[in-house]
């Protein structure tokens, strides 16, 4: 059977409310405020399996119901789309292309938690996509669909563009929240958990932007055609980014638990320059690298923790044999020691601390004791933090020791990398 | 203190836009980082003594927007040049010739990361991840994204800026 992506449908102009109507748009929502509690649909979605897209992978449905229901305060919605993780793109091409879907989206999200506050905390560099949505959003108001009495239905939703500032802690649900609450995007500690006390001390439900897309599917279709796709326990589809050394880098939608192998030969069209793939990183720079042996695993969640790694925002980063991995750590260690927020002491100092040392090594003045110090820095960051920061800071580098400690060393002893990285820009 | 004597810095409309936002949210508190935006979106970078203006308007201390300023690196401290070059160095772009693409602007216009054109035109900075890495090399000027770099685009992109301004 062919799989026919819904989320990156290829419908053109489906930015635009009168195309995006034509082809089936808001009638998971009409159909919602016409026929289903708030409950109902909240249990439709624990029965579909759908999993936050974000990166943590925690089940949808069941963070909605998180909300106390006995509630007196307001109840919030924030729209992550502070989307930050290196190698991850896909959210970008759903608000820029199907803005529309997000909307419809949260606004069936926000009647089944009973909010009627949503916020779309967007990362500041996103000027473009930022007012794409706020020019849907006046779309959507003006057809009725956002605004007071939705649909003739008594239920109000505001919905209001949050711009972030180039902050990738933001992306962190508390994170986010501090900074839309004003100033420093400092995260909070759990518990309280957002869903209980969130957004200015309130209930609010955090979801990324490619969840909330699946939204208006799942009230369309139903849970069981939703299950249909993907593997037991990761269902639906999932957008992988691909980037790096592949002839088609792109975002493909496809079912969960598709082979690493079919993804990069079948969709990306192979290495580049047919040459050997060396390592891939499958979930955006937070989750373990895989070595090229691994080539077969399936992309869901259980499996990719199965083989050492993580499917997080299934930014895959695909690397080839000319690719050095002490330049490779050491790059993507330069981005934790710029983003660590600074509160906490392990990840402010742990990273700044590893970015120097493969800096170090990567220009000539490592020395080999740096290899194992690297490994006693990762195991000082990693739990030791409020939020999950300085964890992610560790994968890359321990993973890369790991599986190229014979590289380090060469790159130690003999003041240069193993392998020179192709020139690629011309 | 606000000099009263010395012309403002932000115009009519940022103060127009600014008032706007006081009464949207729930927490007043929250409009910290849309004047921030509203402030460079007008001057390029985030002035202390525009800041100081805005917290006047809004009643909110100057220091929270201070501390924001200094927290959120997309927003300039300093003034900058007409075009804010932002290359990515991140993973993905590193992969596909960042290192490179850094190396060829800072040789065409002969400064360094940091660095503004004698001419006031062009600053060059190197940033992190802007999110899309399937067109990598990445850089963004301004507000503007370019993808998918290759040393022909880069010259008719700064060569259609300098005509521009």
């Amino acid at each position: 059977m062919s799989f026919e992506p819904f989320l990156l449908t290829p419908v053109p102009d489906h930015d635009k409310i009168d195309v995006y109507l034509k082809h089936g748009g808001y009638t998971a929502l009409s159909k919602v405020l016409k026929e289903r509690t708030p409950e109902e649909v909240t249990q439709e979605v624990i029965n579909s399996g759908l999993r936050g897209r974000g990166g943590a992978g925690f089940p949808t449905g069941r963070k909605w119901s998180f909300i106390p229901k006995d509630t007196d305060r307001p109840i919030y919605l924030c729209v992550n789309a502070d989307e930050s993780e290196p190698g991850t793109f896909k959210d970008r091409e759903l608000m820029l292309k199907h803005p529309h879907m997000l909307i419809e989206g949260a606004v069936i999200t926000a009647y089944a938690i009973k909010c009627n506050r949503a916020f779309i905390y967007i990362r500041g560099e996103f000027a473009t996509e930022a007012h794409q949505l706020e020019r849907a959003i006046a779309e959507a108001t003006e057809k009725g669909f956002v605004g007071k009495n939705i649909l003739g239905s008594g239920f109000d939703l505001e919905i209001t563009i949050y711009r972030g500032g180039g902050a990738y802690i933001c992306g962190e649900e508390t994170a986010l929240m501090t900074s839309l609450e004003g100033g420093k995007g400092y995260p909070r500690l759990k518990p309280p958990f957002p869903a209980v006390s969130g957004l200015y001390l309130s209930p609010t439900i955090i979801n990324n932007v490619e969840t909330i897309c699946n939204i208006p599917h799942i009230m369309n279709r139903g849970a069981e055609w939703f299950k249909s796709m993907g593997t037991e326990k990761s269902t639906g589809s999932k957008i992988f980014c691909v980037s790096g050394h592949v002839n088609k880098p792109g975002n493909y939608e496809l079912p969960m638990g598709i082979s690493l192998r079919e993804l990069l030969y079948e969709y990306a069209g192979g290495i580049k320059n047919d040459r050997n793939l060396k390592v891939v990183i499958p979930g955006g720079s937070s989750v373990p690298i895989l070595t090229a042996d691994k080539v077969d695993v399936k992309m869901d969640f259980e499996s990719l923790v199965e083989a050492g790694s993580m499917l997080g925002s299934a930014g895959v980063i695909v690397m080839d044999e000319t690719t050095c991995i002490v330049h490779a750590a050491y790059v993507i260690s330069r981005f934790y020691q710029h983003e660590s927020c600074g509160q906490c002491s392990p990840c402010r100092q742990g990273t700044l601390w590893m970015y120097r040392i493969l800096d170090r090594i990567e220009h000539g003045k490592g020395k080999m004791e740096d290899i194992d110090l690297l490994l006693d820095i990762c195991n000082n960051i990693e739990g030791n933090t409020i939020c999950p920061l300085g964890d992610a800071s560790v994968p890359a580098v321990r993973s890369s020791i790991k599986y190229f400690r014979d590289e380090y060393e060469y790159h130690i002893k003999n003041k240069k990398c193993l392998v020179q990285l192709d020139q690629r820009f011309e | 203190m606000i000099d009263k004597s010395s012309k403002g810095l932000l115009s009519e409309s940022s103060k127009e836009k600014i008032e706007g936002l006081i009464c949207i949210f729930p927490d007043k508190q929250s409009i910290i980082l849309p004047v921030l935006h509203v402030i460079y979106d007008q001057l390029g970078y985030l002035d202390s003594k525009a800041i100081k203006e805005a917290a006047s308007i809004t009643e909110i201390p100057d220091v929270y927007f201070e501390e924001a300023a200094s927290f959120y690196t997309m927003f300039p401290l300093e003034p900058v040049g007409k075009y804010l070059i932002q290359v990515c160095h991140n993973i993905s772009c590193t992969l596909m010739g960042a290192e490179s693409l850094i190396d060829y602007i800072k040789e065409k216009l002969g400064i360094k990361p940091g660095g503004t054109t004698a001419d006031g035109l062009f600053t060059l900075v190197t940033v992190e991840c802007l999110g899309s890495c399937g067109t990598a090399p990445v850089m963004r000027i301004n507000d503007t994204y370019y993808e998918n770099l290759t040393k022909a685009k880069v010259d008719k992109i700064l060569e259609t800026l300098r005509n521009q301004a």
